[in-house]
């Protein structure tokens, strides 16, 4: 099974069952997680990117070595991001980034973003976007970060054709119609973490097809079992629920 | 012999929930390992497919049996209604009347009442609890429940021993004119101290909603609608102890998935896991289950 939506450190607004990598790496281990997609909160909220990216990929070669997948944060706002791009790909030997465009100050009409699709492209990068973190009810109240609006992806994926994107943490299926849109517009992919609803996930892989739903539970600040009974919820066939649950994120990794 | 790796197995959907359970009972210690039953205190109507109430419940009974849910407590019909008049009561009543009808043995029903008309919900409950067979009250969003016109409201209930099962919420956004919570709930549970409040979402935020309710011990924290936010279900074993704790899921509006994992992936004891799963619900509601004959 892989897990697209991992994250290692600590999540500032309490302790986690998991947020020590030793812990992490127990607990994916135990619930037969042989691949996750690791990012860090320190990448959400620090100004020194650069080294919570250095830190995330030796805690995931330290830790999670084979486990691991190292999703370094790009912060398009930071001065010479571009670097930390370098980086992440170069050096830190990345597969893809995790972009938080509401916690960094910034939506997906701003040119930076543009520009980060452009330059991962180029990379062959795969290109994470986190909608929200919690529930904008239950925010801190000096800490109210509104989800990231959707809405201009199509527009922009067609102006950046060697995109390949995935939406984090999303409810997407109360809103199918612009799913569709951003599908019909490139290669993007959704991952299950935020999907609600009685059978969400399995209704919204039959509006999209079931190729572009990859399992992520955005574990630990979420517990790992709510996702991992949604795909039970779903009733999928075996060779849809094994697309889900690792073919898909397996076939966008080697692409 | 079952362990987690079968557990894991279900969770994947290779294996049906009757296997799992068989691997359950055929395990070496049972009573460790018996499979939890598991009731679901806040389960709505809304939104599932069907035209009708007995549609709508085989639909459920799907479900309900491919995550192993084997009971859930009804309430509200369709469409939703934040402040539904007398007739719109009976109505969406009704409805939950007709779908216990066809799944007695899946379903309970609260009835829905509405406040702001007092004695249509006093007659309301006579018909649905009293002389009916719903077993417990459900109050939503029309009016805080901190006014004085829930006390004949809950004095009714209290003569049925009946739980109220109402809803709240602390957005830190500001709730609805109507929206009570928990707060609210601790005022009118102060006022009935005899009556079992279910604390329904906990106040959403619950963090502050398990502090809230804490010192209260006829108030139950009730885990539904809300993001899988790990710690929740620790905090409140850790808080509350696990005997007031009542699992719930919101569903169609939540997934029963989501929901339902923040008990399962709970690092809880196994004790306190059931009796959040069942146990406590059960407890509440026993006697006016053994009051209409129903088995306890």
């Amino acid at each position: 099974m892989i897990d697209v939506n991992v994250n290692l450190s600590r999540w500032p607004f309490r302790r986690l069952v998991g947020d020590e990598p030793a812990e992490l790496v127990a607990g994916l281990r135990k619930r037969d997680v042989t691949q996750a997609w690791t990012g860090t909160f320190d990448g959400i909220f620090h100004k020194d990117i650069s080294r919570a990216n250095a830190r995330l990929a030796e805690d995931c070669r330290r830790y999670g070595s084979n486990l691991l997948i190292p999703f370094g944060s790009i912060n398009p706002k930071l001065p010479d991001w571009q670097e930390d791009l370098r980086r992440c790909h170069e050096e830190h030997k990345m597969p893809g980034i995790r972009l938080h465009p509401n916690y960094h100050g910034y939506d997906l009409k701003d040119r930076a973003f543009s520009d980060v699709l452009h330059l991962s492209a180029a990379r062959r990068l795969v290109v994470q976007v986190a909608v929200c973190m919690e529930d904008e009810r239950t925010q801190h109240p000096l800490m109210r970060v509104a989800p990231v609006d959707l809405s201009p992806l199509p527009d922009i994926l067609k102006s950046e054709p060697g995109t390949r994107l995935m939406v984090l943490n999303s409810d997407h299926v109360h809103n199918l119609e612009q799913v569709q849109k951003i599908l019909s517009a490139g290669d993007v992919y959704f991952d299950v973490s935020m999907v609600e609803g009685v059978g969400g996930v399995a209704r919204l892989a039959q509006k999209i097809s079931t190729k572009r739903v990859l399992f992520g539970s955005n574990y630990p600040l979420f517990y790992f079992e709510s996702a991992m009974l949604k795909v039970r919820e779903s009733e999928f066939a075996d060779k849809e629920r094994q697309a889900v649950l690792e073919e898909n994120a397996r076939r966008l990794l080697g692409a | 012999m079952f362990g987690r790796r079968t557990f894991f197995k279900y969770l994947y959907g290779s294996l049906s929930l009757a296997t799992v359970r068989a691997a359950w009972l055929s395990s070496g210690n049972l009573m460790a390992q018996k499979p939890p039953l598991i009731w679901d205190v806040h389960f709505h109507l809304t939104s599932w497919p069907g035209e009708t109430p007995e549609d709508r419940m085989k639909e459920v009974v799907k479900v309900l049996d491919r995550m192993g849910i084997d009971r859930v407590m009804l309430s509200l019909g369709y469409p939703l209604l934040e402040n539904p008049s007398p007739e719109q009561l009976r109505a969406e009543n009704d409805q939950v009347l007709r779908a216990i009808k066809y799944a007695p043995d899946r379903a309970y029903g609260f009835v829905y009442l509405n406040p702001n008309y007092v004695q249509a919900s006093l007659d309301e409950f006579n018909r649905c609890v009293r002389d009916g067979p719903m077993v417990g009250v459900k109050l939503w969003v029309a009016r805080r429940c901190n006014a004085p016109e829930l006390d004949p409201i809950v004095e009714r209930a209290a003569a049925m021993k009946a739980p109220i099962l109402q809803h709240t919420w602390l957005k830190v956004s500001g709730n609805g004119p109507g929206e009570s919570t928990p707060y609210d709930i601790m005022e009118l549970a102060g006022r009935h101290p005899g009556v079992a409040f279910i604390c329904g979402h906990t106040g959403g935020d619950w963090e502050l909603g398990i502090r809230v309710i804490r010192s209260a011990k006829n108030v139950f924290a009730e885990i539904a609608g809300s993001h899988p936010t790990s710690g929740f279900v620790e905090m409140a074993v850790r808080e509350l102890g696990p005997e007031r704790i009542i699992y719930g899921s919101d569903a169609f509006g939540r997934s029963i998935a989501s929901q339902l994992g923040k008990v399962m992936g709970a690092d809880i004891p196994e004790s306190a896991r059931r009796l959040i799963l069942s146990e406590n619900l059960s407890r509440v509601l026993t006697p006016i289950l053994r009051a209409k004959g129903y088995r306890a």
